[in-house]
């Protein structure tokens, strides 16, 4: 009779991994807003505002990434509906700044000025609750995630698998971009939101704010991170990693995977979701290209750059595929497109494990020869 | 009594113009049209009109639009700022001392009557129909008589028909309450539009009691016949719709069904075989101008060539890597995509690109009043099924198609027996992207072509093929035309976009009830 040996939970993060991720909360969260704030411009230390909110931006979509993560990497599932669930946030957290615009709107009104444009006399119902921080807070989590538990249920229970998935999701996202391109909806049209003024009643376009949000940003991110480390390392994440591998011997083994599967994307949904909810207020602007299937399927590709099935390489992967992207675009625009779709086609066939995955190939050829010499 | 005058006349007239080309207009009823009192002007008319030819109608015309002058006895006609003889049609100089015809309006009357009742009585059945057809459709008291007399002539069907509700049309306003009843049930039987909305207004302002009931009734019978072209109308356009996705997932049940790619570059092979017809039309244009109605039966090889081509160097170079990965052909099939996209604008530009269609592709037929099948419609459901009919002949006669079936169904074995399943693999996932080819030449040919034409197209043939199944084509067949039919039909309650939504609502249920779509694999290759 041998007793059967539960691997002990290992530690949330190394002592060095935590010495780093303190590294990254006060690099991000105290150094950053000083040199920002603090240091005069033109100084060799000072952060310019366009970093500041460039990076702002890309730590959205890092999250996004990171909840790819999850689904794609960890459980195998591609979701091409990401994109939907960032833009529900956005669109969440844009109804309330909508309505924080108050009486300063071009027409003067009560509401919203698209709403005038289009001759509306009341709110609509789901607009009720748009006033209040708190229930744009819920709405925020509740939006994404309803759709996605209610979605996922009947997914996961007839059992669709692999490339199904992926394109009933991205037919999904497709029918939710004509819904909100329409007017009736009530959600702005084609136009969408913009013309913020301010947040929780104070301006939104100062330099404080701006450092605000950019903070608020990195700890979700990080957050995030702690979080997803930790879920990947639980007994539920290595199920997911089986259910990745060998659904059917899970199966066997007396599992049902529908719970697991459900709750991990509902829980990425989620987190895209606050991801869209905070890139709304910095970048000003939500309207409904942000669900265009491109934009889902890119946020795989941040994934699968960085290094899908770990933690650190979406982050990473959102700002390689990003930086490049804002670079590109200014100096060479018809390039960019070009860049991308061989970055799709190049991590596909030379990187399957992306940058990370090629890191770790180097790191221990460079290991294995040192060994041996 | 100048009505009756004529009118006597035309039925000479008629008679004469069934024998022979009649005398031709001659210098002295031209000028005699032109001057003196309104009376003898209006007898010259009429006599001339007895012995009408082509040039008294363009003589008449040339009247009514004021583009006749008059010095002596010479009459000049007006055309592009020259002068011509209205009987030898030579152009003459126009002295500047010539003066303008002046007609009033009784003149102008009866010159319109002349000339509707010229085309009303031309030899040729077409103009005849279409002067009934036009007088139907502005319907004027005054030219009842002419009509009246014309019908009792007309031999043919089809313009009988149209005079009678030319007539009816007309008669429905007159004094008479029994011409009235007349009218309005004739014009329940020609169950158009037009008809329906004249027999509105009429019951606006009707006062007879048993007219009022006519109408009524009438219009009852034109609503039931209107509802079955409405209907029809949507069948058709579902049809339409159906054939379109039919010929875009073609493509795909090949490299999806058959192959286990998932292709999202289709929609760009698509654009690639769009933009070769449009190359191949502009050629046309410009080297074999005489012959430009036939570009497209160089377009349709040139588009399945171009496209299948591209799908050849695609499977080569990248997705003979990732057989067996469907996700990751995903991923390199949408960067593939991006390129083909930005190659695209780069050598044709950003704007859409203008595709003509040949001249026997205009016009269509006309089924029901207010039912028209387009040309390019019905040519396009005709070629998707041709389409689906040369794919399934080549998969289930050809050799080729037994050796993709074969590395279908178990490539280890077809392999052991001889067959080289990497050239299969190119020359199958070539077809599809001609298939592909053939698709976007047929789009080109209803739609606009530019850079994004593939992206409009591809979620619903995605669609198509998850509903109807993998690796059956009857599936696919059924699945289109199915979602096409159900497109149409819910896009008339609910709009379009809320329609779009409802069929994936319907999908997303359907596949609850079979996951595998409409046409399951069964056995051992369901799991694959």
């Amino acid at each position: 009779m041998s007793t059967v040996n539960i691997p002990s939970k290992p530690a949330l993060l190394s002592p060095k991994g935590w010495l780093v991720f303190l590294g990254f909360v006060v690099f991000l969260g105290v150094v950053t807003p000083l040199l920002n704030l603090y240091v005069p411009v033109g100084h060799t230390l000072h952060v310019s505002d366009f970093v500041v909110s460039l990076v702002g931006k890309i730590m959205c979509f890092a999250i996004c990434a990171l909840a790819m993560d999850l689904i794609w990497g960890y459980t195998g599932i591609l979701s091409l509906g990401h994109g939907l669930f960032f833009a529900l946030g956005g669109y969440a957290m844009g109804m309330y700044l909508m309505r924080q615009i108050g009486l300063d709107g071009n027409y003067k009104s009560e509401l919203p000025d698209f709403m005038v444009f289009l001759n509306w006399k009341t709110l609509p119902w789901h607009w009720y609750f748009s006033d209040s921080f708190i229930a744009t807070l819920l709405l925020i989590v509740l939006a994404p995630g309803l759709l996605a538990a209610v979605f996922g249920y009947f997914a996961f229970r007839s059992r669709i698998k692999g490339v199904y998935f992926s394109i009933i999701t991205q037919a999904m996202t497709f029918a939710f971009m004509l819904l909100f391109f329409r007017n009736e909806t009530g959600f702005g049209g084609n136009n969408g939101f913009t013309d913020f003024k301010r947040i929780l009643d104070m301006t939104i376009a100062t330099p404080h704010m701006r450092m605000v949000l950019f903070v608020m940003t990195a700890m979700t991110l990080l957050g995030f991170f702690l979080m997803a480390r930790w879920l990947v390392q639980s007994k539920f994440g290595r199920v997911l990693q089986a259910i990745r591998d060998a659904e059917s011997r899970l199966m066997f083994c007396g599992y049902s995977p529908l719970p697991y599967k459900l709750s991990i994307w509902v829980i990425s949904a989620v987190m895209c979701g606050v991801a869209g909810a905070l890139y709304v207020p910095q970048v000003g602007i939500i309207n409904p290209s942000e669900m265009s299937p491109a934009n889902s399927i890119e946020i795989a590709v941040w994934a699968a750059v960085g290094g899908r099935g770990s933690l650190l390489g979406p982050i990473l992967g959102a700002f390689m595929v990003n930086g490049a992207k804002s670079w590109l675009t200014v100096v060479a625009p018809e390039f960019w497109l070009y860049v991308l779709g061989a970055l799709f086609i190049a991590v596909t066939l030379f990187m399957p494990q992306g940058v990370l995955g090629l890191w770790n190939k180097v790191r221990q050829a460079w290991l294995s020869r040192g060994a041996s010499s | 009594m100048w009505i009756a005058r004529i009118s006597l006349r035309f039925v000479f007239l008629f008679s004469c113009l069934g024998l022979s080309a009649a005398q031709a207009l001659t210098p002295a009823q031209a000028i005699g049209m032109v001057q003196g009192e309104t009376d003898n002007r209006l007898e010259v008319l009429n006599q001339a009109l007895q012995e009408a030819d082509a040039a008294t109608a363009n003589y008449l015309q040339a009247l009514a639009d004021d583009a006749v002058k008059v010095l002596g006895n010479q009459v000049f006609v007006l055309r592009d700022g020259k002068a011509f003889d209205p009987v030898t049609a030579a152009e003459i100089l126009l002295p500047t001392e010539a003066e303008d015809v002046i007609s009033n309006n009784r003149m102008r009357g009866e010159i319109d009557a002349a000339l509707a009742a010229l085309k009303l009585l031309s030899p040729d059945d077409k103009i005849r129909l279409q002067a009934a057809m036009a007088l139907a459709k502005e319907p004027d008291a005054a030219k009842l008589p002419l009509i009246n007399k014309a019908l009792k002539v007309e031999t043919n069907e089809q313009v009988k028909n149209a005079l009678m509700l030319a007539q009816a049309a007309m008669a429905i306003s007159v004094v008479d309450p029994q011409e009235r009843l007349q009218a309005a049930q004739t014009l329940g039987q020609a169950k158009s539009p037009e008809a329906q909305l004249l027999l509105n207004q009429q019951l606006g302002v009707e006062t007879d009691a048993k007219v009022k009931a006519q109408i009524i009734a009438s219009l009852a019978t034109i609503k039931d016949a209107l509802a079955w072209g409405e209907r029809l109308g949507v069948v058709f356009t579902g049809i339409s719709l159906g054939s379109i996705l039919l010929l875009v997932a073609l493509g795909l049940a090949i490299t999806y069904g058959l192959m286990g790619v998932i292709n999202m570059a289709h929609g760009e092979l698509m654009m690639v075989g769009a933009y070769a017809t449009y190359v191949v039309q502009v050629m046309f244009r410009q080297y074999l101008p005489n012959a430009f109605d036939w570009y497209l039966f160089a377009a349709l090889p040139m588009a399945f060539l171009t496209a299948a081509a591209v799908g050849a160097v695609l499977e080569r170079t990248v997705l003979r890597f990732l057989y067996g990965r469907p996700l990751e052909t995903l991923l390199a099939t949408w960067g593939i995509s991006l390129i083909l996209m930005q190659a695209v604008r780069s050598l044709f530009g950003a704007q859409n690109v203008a595709v003509e269609n040949p001249r026997w592709m205009s016009g269509g037929i006309q089924v029901l009043s207010n039912l028209s099948l387009p040309w390019n419609r019905v040519l396009i459901v005709v070629f998707a099924f041709a389409v689906l009919l040369g794919m399934a002949l080549l998969i289930s006669q050809t050799r080729l198609g037994l050796f993709v079936r074969g590395v279908t169904q178990n490539r280890a074995m077809a392999s052991c027996m001889g067959v080289n399943t990497a050239r299969i693999d190119t020359y199958a996932f070539a077809l599809g992207s001609g298939i592909a080819g053939l698709a976007g030449c047929a789009l080109s040919q209803i739609g606009n072509v530019g850079p994004d034409l593939g992206q409009g197209y591809i979620v619903d043939a995605f669609m198509v093929v998850v509903l109807g199944g993998v690796g059956q084509l009857a599936g696919t067949v059924y699945a289109a035309l199915g979602l096409g039919v159900l497109n149409k039909f819910l896009e008339g309650w609910t709009g379009a976009v809320l329609a779009k939504i409802a069929v994936l609502v319907f999908i997303i249920i359907f596949i609850q009830k079979r996951p595998q779509g409409l046409f399951a694999m069964k056995g051992r290759s369901a799991e694959a």
